[in-house]
């Protein structure tokens, strides 16, 4: 079994189950099965998926400096489900408050997103992850083109609007939004020290190593780099 | 809900010289009040240094609501009290091995009886009332809550507060050896809180001491807190040392911490907002996942008792 069906049929699946792992915790608690949600379930539940969903995004984009640093390229590879994962727990953040929090007032949560500042920003970052996880399919990502990677450079904004919308909701003890500050400061820090580096070769390129067995560079379609992961 | 209008209890009868300090009757009553005060012998009311003690002689109250109270898990495991850690389940977690006796009470300012008095003196003298109410947090929760506990204005009555004294100030144990919240500076401690000589002196304000016919737990603030019903949570300050009788408009914590988001009448008030969230409903703790969010009612429903303290009160800017 070569690496590239190992990670296929081994290590994201395994990924995947890990990354799914909170949200069925979360579902456990619920019933009682294995912890409780305590005497405010809705805000257990929302504050849960929240957290999450904020990890997931500096996870992704941890993926990058990991595999620079490290020159493990098939770090990549997860990249893509990490992101997704990112999404997924803010959709479920979000769907929590609309439907258990709002109770689908509609009324509102409009109001809620136009005159709270740091909803706003939240709802915000929502819709970038919503397009960029609409536009994560290998199929898309070849049409889009050049479009696609200044598209999903939406990454850093979000990671940025998550952490100030994690920040301004805190009632005052700001000590864990400082944390995820920091990471991201330095997530992306690492970046901008990177790309001030390097001498400016195509815009966003990096060095790109041999691809793994199987090299897809035939495929590449229209300007851009090669798709990098399955 | 039947809530029957208490006597009434204007300003002026506290503060007027005439009225309510009416020397010569009130030194009459406060030399018994005097001999109270050192034997405490008249009602009696004892709380024992037990965690989970029982509690005697509660009379029932007609202040109390007739909604279904929280559960006794809820009320003491899902608090706000930083001087345990700022998460909701901090409180019960980190104050397990507090012992909140012996305990001690500052008396002080423009009054005619100051000291230090053990809190068995505090309590003794009265007798213990069954309170349930509601209690509206500001962060947009609220519960029922069984308090057992005296009114603060039958104490403050027995120190004879002067004529200068337009507020009562109160403070919490400063003690980070025993309060590990403290070595945080969250906030700036010891938490601080007030209330005007009225609110002090309404019938509704409370000194709690138990809940659910027992000891207050340590989570909820023991062995004596303040509860305010008709304004946010955060004016219920707990493990009170210190009450002193001021002249002017004291310093409260929230406000100090975010004076654009929290005021010294912390009215509950579902017209005028939090900077950052709706103040129109509220999340009744215990009503289950799927419960709907309810109105906030105007002074949280105590509006026919309290309302009148505030005629003429823009309670936007006063907020």
């Amino acid at each position: 079994m070569n690496t590239l069906t190992q990670i296929r049929f081994i290590w994201k699946p395994s990924l995947f189950a890990a990354c799914l792992s909170p949200a069925l915790l979360v579902v456990t608690d619920a019933f009682e099965i294995t912890g409780d949600l305590g005497a405010n379930p809705v805000e257990a539940i929302q504050d849960r998926f929240g957290i999450w969903g904020l990890r997931f995004i500096m996870i992704t984009l941890a993926v990058t400096p990991l595999r620079q640093i490290t020159g493990r390229n098939w770090l990549v590879r997860f990249r893509r489900m990490l992101g997704l994962f990112a999404f997924f727990y803010v959709l479920m953040h979000f769907a929590t408050w609309l439907v258990l929090d709002q109770g689908l007032l509609m009324s509102a949560i409009a109001e809620d997103i136009t005159k709270r500042p740091f909803i706003t920003i939240g709802f915000t970052a929502f819709l970038l992850l919503i397009a960029m996880a609409a536009t994560s399919t290998n199929g898309i990502r070849r049409r889009m083109g050049r479009r696609w990677q200044q598209l999903h450079y939406g990454i850093y904004v979000a990671g940025i609007l998550g952490v100030w919308h994690f920040w301004w909701q805190v009632k005052l003890d700001t000590s864990e939004a400082a944390v995820y500050a920091a990471i991201l400061a330095v997530l992306l820090g690492y970046r901008l020290r990177r790309s001030l580096q390097r001498p400016r070769g195509r815009r966003g390129a990096t060095v790109k190593a041999p691809h793994p067995a199987g090299s897809r560079q035939g495929r590449t379609g229209a300007a851009g780099p090669a798709p990098e992961y399955d | 809900m039947l809530i029957t209008k208490p006597p009434e209890f204007r300003a002026s009868e506290i503060t007027s010289e005439s009225n309510y300090l009416n020397r010569r009757r009130f030194l009459r009553g406060s030399a018994a009040a005097a001999g109270v005060l050192l034997t405490g012998s008249v009602n009696g009311a004892t709380v024992p240094t037990g965690r989970q003690a029982s509690l005697a002689d509660i009379s029932a109250s007609e202040y109390s609501t007739t909604e279904e109270p929280n559960s006794f898990e809820d009320i003491s495991t899902y608090n706000n009290y930083y001087e345990f850690g700022t998460g909701k389940a901090d409180p019960a977690r980190h104050s397990q091995d507090f012992e909140p006796r012996p305990w001690t009470i500052d008396v002080s300012g423009h009054a005619e009886r100051t000291g230090t008095f053990h809190f068995e003196d505090i309590v003794k003298p009265h007798r213990l009332e069954e309170r349930i109410y509601r209690m509206r947090c500001v962060e947009a929760w609220s519960m029922v809550i069984p308090w057992v506990g005296i009114p603060l204005a039958d104490v403050i009555r027995r120190f004879q507060p002067t004529s200068s004294a337009k507020y009562v100030a109160f403070e919490t144990l400063h003690d980070p050896e025993r309060m590990p919240g403290q070595r945080s500076r969250v906030l700036k401690w010891p938490y601080r809180e007030g209330l005007t000589i009225a609110e002090a002196a309404h019938p509704l304000t409370l000194l709690a001491v138990g809940l659910y016919g027992k000891v207050l737990p340590n989570s909820n603030g023991a062995p004596i807190r303040l509860v305010v019903p008709w304004k946010y949570g955060f004016k219920g300050i707990k493990g009170i040392v210190s009450m002193r009788f001021v002249e002017t408009q004291p310093a409260t914590s929230w406000e100090m911490a975010a004076p654009h988001e929290y005021g010294f009448y912390a009215n509950v008030n579902p017209d005028v907002d939090h900077p950052r969230w709706s103040q129109a409903r509220e999340r009744r703790i215990g009503a289950g996942l799927f419960a709907e969010k309810q109105p906030t009612l105007m002074f949280n429903g105590y509006g026919e008792q309290v309302a009148h303290l505030y005629e003429g009160l823009d309670l936007r800017r006063n907020f």
